[in-house]
């Protein structure tokens, strides 16, 4: 396990120290970028959409009962910006890009496509983990802001037509509005940033280190998955402690 | 010795006590080799002998536990001398990129190093598939190829850096006779017209015998016979003789 984190702080230093080529390969980073949004978009939304009114649908009929129907747009908006938006987005796209990541790369190793691009002079790290990675890094970001837009729409939606809630649309906003501040959703958006690099330096790592057959790259599209996921919430945690300390001392309160 | 004018064709290439362990198993049990500039060697021997781990180590692929690999006379080991030559290698899969098209593999080398424009890009591929016979198959990929065609583009995207060394591993592996002779007579007709230093690993009699100038015979990560075709197949060793004249009619517990 320790010698896992060691590779992969050392492949997240060598890719940072690759970023000044990121223009060379902009053709790829684009291409990546489209293969992100492209694949998950149409799942970031109904996903998102559901989340929201799950989320309304379980706060919402307790909280009218309690009258405190003001604060449902509120709990619901803040809780998307914050927790729920990133966290979602980043376990989705470890699921669906950080797995074709590692496949994409573990065949690439097994069936020796990296040694030839080694024996051309052609990093694999430039080619390869560089254009995935500040793919990642712009797409995830975008996501997680798509994400928190469409959830408060769902949320919205499900205030306005469940009969035990039936909060109009307006007042929904109006309170999301009153409780949630700008630096609420950057503060999702930046956790989303974070997640990024953990997906995209996961899937590589485990593409990179693919052994063996096609068995060999099952088992890394797997870890890389369960890696990321495990990380995501781990750092998640992580990320929420260290913005309430920061918080405490007056800073990004 | 000392170093050529990398626009040579052709470099001498010398191995000296070269070793490599894999845990406890010794793969490599301190080769010396001298292969010289311009000629195609052949290095032979039954599975897992150690032929492919040779070549990797060769291409700089793996770092030996001790030894050493000198081109014209200086250890590739200093990364100054391993890229004052041009070296190539063509792998037993073929290993083209499965996401690019054959065109865009063969220039890759050309592209991803910002070599040339790129219409004279297109140009050199063009003339480099024309050259193993490949002309017209630049937007094809390389799935759509049979597995000759894979290797002989495989060539083709080696030659594109102009290399003054070649290292082939197992090139007729999983090929039927007749396109193991086709991928035979690109071997030899590349190091016919550009003088290129060729080493070929294989297991193929035939091909062996065929393109060789000199072979070596590897067993268990030893070098247990060296010489021209003539001196092999004339081999009174009776691990040589058994790997040479190997047939269903032989005991395979004589082995």
């Amino acid at each position: 396990m320790f010698q896992n984190i060691g590779e992969m702080v050392l492949l997240f230093w060598q890719t940072l120290r690759a970023l000044p080529l990121t223009w060379r390969q902009r053709d790829k980073v684009l291409d990546q970028c489209f293969e992100i949004g492209n694949a998950s978009l149409l799942m970031v939304t109904v996903l998102s959409f559901f989340i929201g009114g799950v989320l309304t649908l379980q706060t919402g009929p307790t909280m009218v009962e309690r009258g405190l129907a003001n604060y449902v747009g509120g709990i619901v908006g803040f809780s998307v910006a914050r927790e729920l938006a990133p966290i979602m987005m980043a376990i989705l796209i470890a699921g669906r890009i950080g797995s074709a990541m590692a496949a994409e790369i573990g065949s690439m190793r097994v069936y020796q496509e990296i040694d030839a691009l080694r024996t051309m002079n052609i990093n694999p790290i430039h080619y390869l983990v560089l254009p995935r990675l500040v793919a990642i890094t712009v797409a995830l970001p975008m996501l997680v802001t798509f994400s928190i837009l469409v959830a408060w729409l769902g949320g919205a939606v499900v205030a306005r037509l469940t009969a035990e809630i039936d909060i109009p649309l307006q007042s929904f906003f109006e309170n999301l509005k009153a409780m949630v501040a700008l630096k609420d959703v950057a503060h999702g958006v930046f956790k989303g940033f974070c997640f990024a690099w953990i997906v995209g330096i996961v899937a590589c790592h485990q593409g990179l280190v693919t052994r063996g057959g096609p068995r060999g790259i099952g088992r890394s599209v797997t870890k890389a998955v369960v890696n990321a996921i495990v990380l995501i919430v781990i750092s998640d945690f992580a990320l929420t402690r260290l913005f309430v300390v920061l918080g405490s001392f007056g800073i990004l309160k | 010795m000392s170093a050529t004018s990398s626009t040579q064709p052709g470099v001498a290439v010398q191995v000296r006590g070269l070793r490599r362990h894999y845990g406890t198993q010794e793969v490599l049990q301190g080769i010396d080799l001298d292969v010289l500039p311009g000629e195609i060697f052949v290095i032979m021997g039954p599975s897992g002998s150690g032929k492919s781990v040779l070549l990797r180590h060769l291409i700089g692929l793996e770092q030996p536990d001790a030894g050493e690999i000198l081109i014209n006379g200086e250890s590739i080991q200093t990364p100054a001398v391993a890229d004052r030559y041009r070296l190539a290698m063509v792998f037993q899969s073929g290993a083209l990129l499965n996401s690019l098209t054959v065109g865009e593999n063969v220039g890759l080398y050309l592209r991803e190093h910002r070599l040339k424009p790129p219409a004279e890009i297109a140009r050199i591929v063009t003339e480099k598939l024309d050259v193993v016979g490949l002309k017209g198959t630049e937007n094809k990929m390389p799935g759509e190829l049979s597995g000759g065609m894979k290797k002989r583009a495989a060539i083709a995207r080696a030659l594109v850096s102009e290399p003054q060394l070649i290292l082939y591993d197992e090139p007729t592996s999983e090929l039927d006779p007749l396109s193991s002779v086709v991928v035979g007579e690109e071997i030899r007709k590349l190091n016919q017209r550009t003088g290129v230093t060729s080493i070929v690993v294989s297991h193929d009699r035939d091909l062996a015998f065929g393109i060789g100038h000199r072979l070596a015979i590897l067993h268990e990560g030893r070098i247990v016979a060296l010489g021209v075709p003539e001196e092999i197949k004339a081999s009174p060793l009776p691990i040589i003789r058994n790997f040479l004249n190997a047939d269903f009619k032989l005991d395979p517990s004589n082995l």
